[in-house]
């Protein structure tokens, strides 16, 4: 048997090569793969064989098909190149036809990717208006009307009593008027101040985050802030926690991530310090928990709030805070 | 606020690098921006050596000297101080050198005789006041050594950048007690004393000589004053002035730069008026009331508004109350009797004033976020010290102190245990008391496992048992409490349906090649005429912004098309001329000033340029009407929005839109609109290339979301299709051509599908007619259809739709 598969592909392969026609071509192939074939019938008489020997030859003469048929197909190509003078088939490096891909915004990008980090630690979405009262901006947070952290936000005014929000706390009071602990939200969106320079823009975005339950603790408020500084940059990356002032938490929280871009040496981003200024964060003050008619003896909760476009910066390596909304093609299309 | 190393150890001692002291303050709360060398300017100024003096040729005053600069070469300088002599060692600017006041030097003649640079006074490097000649260093000096080295003059200015709720660290005594709190031992401030000997008094009590009401106690809580005699207003000493520039200010005499002193040193501002200028020497403390009008020692005048709390004399007023004094009382080179105010007022009332007035002072800053009620004392009396020293003045014996209500320092009940469960930590009693203690409060067993915590009452910040826990973690070190995890319990909600479907949006519309845009929501007021919108169309009920950055952003967006429409104007400046641009965001309209405005999420987008470039495939063709209709069909199909309707909008609606080019689509009720358009509305957006563009309603787009894809059994049988062409008026809508069909094809259950594949106008048709060939598509549901089939039921929809279409066949 061992023979007679070497016989008939020697013989085969003979016959392939000298094929000068497809006409020729096509009767070796006739010949050993037809239905009459000698391969075919070779395959057919497999299962008269012993036992033990069907398996190899079996497999050896699946083998020789295979092999038949590419060298047929290359004779094929062979003699289509011989009568034409040039080789077969299209010029594959033309360019495509192209749909085109639009590109999403990277201020979108970064705040879908942190919505889903909180998403994934249990926050739920909340989302309020963009034009707010003067209640749900200053007074229900703690700061009244003459208090001096109001010189820490320039506030568009539309009248008296009606502002466009300087920050995404407002969610806080919204949400807790709306529902009993435990809370645990995250509200992102538009903000705006009365300020533009190379460095601000009157219009730009925040995340702000909410947990209230019994028994939140300062050191709770770090777990969650450092899941979510190393899952949006990378484990390695320190932080740091310092005193601050917010008049709606207390204590406060700046919170300095080691420099992206140094990674903590000093460089031109950080001011030469390794450190830069991301979160603001503290522990609910409990002035909201009683304007919300919460009871401060049971719950305790944090609170933070994320520049949305100096996290774009730092991760996609922007310069220049402007460009986000100037929407120039040549500046999208990199997203 | 600055503050210079120097200044802080005059009330602690501090043996830390000044990096070390920045880097404690900032993780203490007092977050330093920036540490500066006071000296730097001296590191370009070096010591030379006097090698040789001679008289100037052409100048009596002037001096040729020969002079070691330490760089080899001795240098010519032409010199007019009278001290100058062989072998002294002396400051030396040489070219290229600026000293203070910026004045640079330069290589330059001088009567004729070359001079290398200059040998300087001490009043010219800002190091004293002697102007008479140039510095004469005692020692021996390598000629080269920078002056600071030499001299060894350091000095450290750190700028704080203090949150508001901490006024009382807006002093230096503050700083350094804060500075004593993270070293160990914790150190304690030691104040100046102010005993003075008593021949400094004069006879008399200033009860003699004046008197102060509080009319608003409210306002006002407390009113020291006190009296001296005899002042020599004149220039203050190097040291003070000194003082005072190293944070920035300017001296102005002794008798201001005084209060000016004491303030910073204390955080209490003063003011001290001309006593003769004092009607009646009284001091009245009262709003504004009546009077109109004030004039402010700066020479400004200002209106007043009634409730303003004045300082008065007898007759008028004298000063706005913790924000500046009047002309009509300020101290002048002839006063010789002064009345310095220590006083304490309410923090609204203040910050109002200034608000109003538009002042704001180192004073009013103070004021506005609370000073210590029980400083004013010392403060006053510190002043009067410095100033009876300084002034050669007698003091008036006593003081007046008019306080209506005592103050009572704030008590505290604070429970470790609520308090480390707030921080995440385990601070033992001793601890708390510890930390607490370093800055000044005094903390007591309360029973109960509770202290009873006194704050120190220039802390006006804390009042609850939260501040305290604050207070014990800022400088227990937030950097040291444990990192933990909150349980989160594993019920979740669902995501709100809005967010998912602006991805879901995004998404689409990123795949059919449209990029995301996101614009200010405030626009310029004229867009309504711009975009050609008639008087009473609900985009004109803008909301107007009370404080704009500018005329281009003074009101909020009642359409995103004004946007986009900026963005093509700023790409197509670029050479990008081909654009897909969408955006997702909000439109506000006014409905009631003292309401909040309806804000409505809008999805609109913007196509312009070309469907495709040139390429080796094909030619630039630019984009039309349909190619924007066909993305919004594959839009709304990919949001799962069936039986949508597109039709032609009445011009008045969307006035932008070309005549004949806009459609509206709905479904049950309006979604949006899409048009092409107009070339003035284009014009007048700086515009010149045809845009055609959209506008959805997000939220009417997401009433008809299906809540779930429901999917359907595939056909077992193949389908069979047939052509019909009818020949109808060019007037007649193919949409109304296709609703006939779908009438008819409701009811054949054979019927799967039809299309329009011919669209044909002209020759050899009549006028006036077209040409529709459509594909009906027919399928059985349990066996496979045959042309014999379908013959009839073929013609019998062919010509029913002759009939109602009064359409004809082909010939």
């Amino acid at each position: 048997m061992q023979n007679q598969i070497h016989d008939i592909e020697n013989q085969a392969l003979e016959e392939v090569q000298s094929a000068e026609t497809l006409e020729d071509l096509e009767m070796v192939s006739v010949r050993y793969l037809g239905r009459k074939g000698i391969l075919t019938a070779y395959l057919r008489g497999i299962s008269s064989l012993p036992a033990d020997q069907r398996p190899d030859a079996g497999k050896n003469a699946n083998l020789l098909k295979m092999k038949l048929e590419k060298s047929i197909h290359q004779a094929r190509s062979r003699i289509q190149t011989a009568k034409t003078g040039k080789s077969s088939g299209i010029d594959v490096t033309l360019p495509g036809r192209r749909r085109g891909y639009g590109a999403i915004h990277p201020i979108t990008r970064v705040l879908d990717e942190i919505s889903d980090i909180f998403i994934r630690l249990g926050f739920d979405l909340a989302e309020g208006p963009e034009v707010e009262t003067d209640y749900y901006n200053f007074e229900a947070l703690n700061i009244p009307k003459y208090h001096p952290a109001r010189d820490m936000q320039d506030t568009f005014y539309v009248s008296d009593n009606i502002v466009l929000r300087t920050h995404t706390s407002p969610s806080q009071p919204r949400t807790m008027e709306k529902m009993q602990p435990p809370v645990r939200i995250i509200s992102a969106g538009k903000v705006f101040r009365c300020d533009s320079d190379l460095t601000h823009t009157p219009m730009f975005h925040q995340i702000e985050g909410l947990m209230v339950d019994k028994r939140i603790s300062f050191g709770d408020l770090k777990g969650v802030l450092t899941t979510f500084v190393h899952q949006f940059f990378d484990r390695q990356t320190a932080l740091r926690f310092r005193p601050s002032y917010f008049p709606f938490t207390e204590p406060s929280a700046e919170v300095d991530i080691q420099c992206v871009i140094c990674k903590g040496k000093g460089c031109r981003v950080c001011s030469k310090t390794g450190w830069l200024e991301v979160l603001g964060s503290g522990m609910v003050h409990p002035a909201v928990f009683e304007n919300v008619g919460y009871d401060t003896k049971k719950y305790t909760g944090f609170a933070f709030g994320v520049g949305i476009e100096r996290m774009a910066m730092l991760k996609y390596g922007i310069d220049d805070i402007r460009k986000y909304f100037e929407n120039d093609m040549r500046f999208l299309g990199q997203f | 606020m600055k503050v210079t190393l120097s200044w802080i150890k005059e009330y602690i001692g501090l043996d830390l690098e000044p990096e070390e002291i920045a880097s404690k303050l900032t993780m203490a709360g007092l977050e330093v921006d920036a540490i500066e060398n006071l000296y730097a300017y001296l590191q370009d100024i070096v010591v030379a050596k006097v090698l040789e003096v001679k008289k100037h040729p052409d100048a009596d005053k002037l001096s040729c000297c020969v002079v070691d600069t330490g760089n080899g070469t001795p240098a010519h300088i032409v010199c007019g101080a009278p001290n100058v002599r062989p072998g002294m060692y002396s400051a030396c600017a040489v070219p290229g050198v600026i000293l203070p006041g910026d004045v640079k030097i330069k290589k330059s003649k001088l009567r004729g005789q070359v001079s290398e640079g200059m040998l300087c006074s001490g009043a010219e490097l800002r190091l004293d006041t002697d102007a008479a000649g140039i510095m004469d260093l005692s020692g021996e000096y390598v000629p080269g050594t920078p002056l600071n080295q030499a001299l060894d003059f350091a000095d450290t200015v750190f700028e704080i950048d203090l949150t508001p709720n901490r006024p009382d660290c807006l002093s230096v005594m503050g700083v350094a007690r804060e500075a004593g709190a993270f070293v160990q031992p914790n150190q304690k401030i030691v104040k100046p004393d102010v005993t003075l000997a008593p021949q400094r008094f004069s006879g008399t009590s200033i009860h003699d000589h004046a008197r102060v009401d509080i009319k608003d106690p409210d306002l006002c809580p407390r009113y020291c004053a006190g009296l001296l005699f005899d002042v020599t207003v004149g220039p203050s000493p190097f040291w003070l002035r000194r003082r005072l520039e190293s944070v920035g200010l300017t001296p102005i005499n002794n008798v201001v730069d005084v209060t000016n002193f004491v303030m910073l040193e204390t955080g209490q501002p003063l003011h001290a008026f001309d006593y003769d200028n004092l009607a009646e020497g009284r001091i009245v403390v009262q709003k504004a009331g009546d009077a109109k009008e004030f004039t402010t020692l700066d020479s400004k005048k200002h209106c007043l508004d009634s409730d303003m709390l004045m300082i008065c004399d007898g007759r008028r007023s004298v000063a706005l109350a913790g924000v500046m004094g009047g002309e009509n009382s300020e101290i002048a080179s002839t006063t010789t009797r002064v009345l310095i105010e220590s006083a304490c007022f309410n923090p609204v009332s203040i910050r109002r004033t200034a608000k109003r007035t538009g002042i704001a002072t180192d004073a009013s800053h103070r004021f506005e976020r609370g000073v210590d009620p029980d400083g004013t004392v010392y403060a006053l009396q510190r002043a009067m010290a410095l100033m009876a020293d300084l002034g050669n003045a007698a003091m008036a014996k006593d003081i007046i102190d008019a306080c209506p209500e005592p103050v009572v320092p704030v008590c505290i009940e604070l429970d470790p245990v609520a308090m480390n469960i707030r921080l995440g930590t385990d601070l033992s009693v001793q601890e708390i008391s510890r930390i607490l203690e370093s800055v000044e409060f005094k903390v007591q067993p309360a029973g109960k496992g509770c202290l009873m915590v006194s704050v120190p009452t220039f802390r006006v910040d804390v009042t609850r048992p939260e501040d305290l826990s604050e207070e014990v973690a800022r400088l227990w070190g937030y950097n040291r409490i444990d990192t933990t995890y909150p349980p989160v319990p594993a019920k979740g909600r669902p995501v709100n349906p809005v967010i998912l479907t602006r991805r879901t949006v995004r998404n689409i519309l990123n795949g059919l090649s449209f990029s995301e845009a996101i614009n200010y929501n405030f626009i310029a007021k004229d867009f309504c005429d711009r975009l050609r919108l008639s008087e009473n169309d609900t985009r004109r009920n803008v909301v107007q912004i009370l404080n704009p950055l500018s005329d281009q952003m003074s009101v909020l967006r009642t359409s995103l098309l004004p946007g986009l429409l900026e963005n093509m104007r700023k790409n197509t400046s670029q050479q990008t001329d081909t654009l897909q641009l969408f955006e997702i965001g909000k439109t506000f309209f006014n409905t009631d000033a003292n309401a909040l405005p309806d804000e409505v999420e809008m999805l609109a987008g913007l196509i312009t340029g070309n469907r495709t470039r040139q390429t080796w495939y094909t030619k630039k063709q630019p984009v039309d009407f349909f190619d924007l209709k066909g993305i919004i069909e594959d839009l709304l199909e990919g949001l799962g929005i069936e039986e949508v309707i597109f039709s032609r909008i009445d011009d008045a609606v969307c006035p932008y839109f070309e005549p004949g080019y806009g459609a509206k689509i709905h479904k049950q009720g309006d979604i949006g609109v899409l048009g092409k358009l107009s070339h003035p509305v284009l014009r007048s957006f700086g515009l010149k290339q045809d845009a055609y563009v959209f506008e959805l309603d997000l939220s009417a787009v997401m009433a008809h979301m299906p809540d779930q894809i429901q999917a359907k059994p595939l056909p077992r049988y193949p389908s069979i299709s047939q052509d019909v062409t009818l020949i109808v008026d060019q007037q007649i809508p193919v949409g109304d051509v296709m609703g006939q069909m779908k009438t008819i094809a409701e009811k054949e259950f054979l019927v799967e599908d039809m299309y329009l594949f011919d669209l044909f106008e002209g020759s050899p048709l009549a006028e006036g007619k077209k040409s529709l060939s459509f594909r009906i598509v027919y399928r059985s549901e349990n066996k496979t259809l045959m042309e014999k089939h379908i013959r009839k039921l073929h013609a019998a929809i062919s010509s029913r739709l002759v009939k109602t279409l009064h359409a004809d066949l082909p010939e």
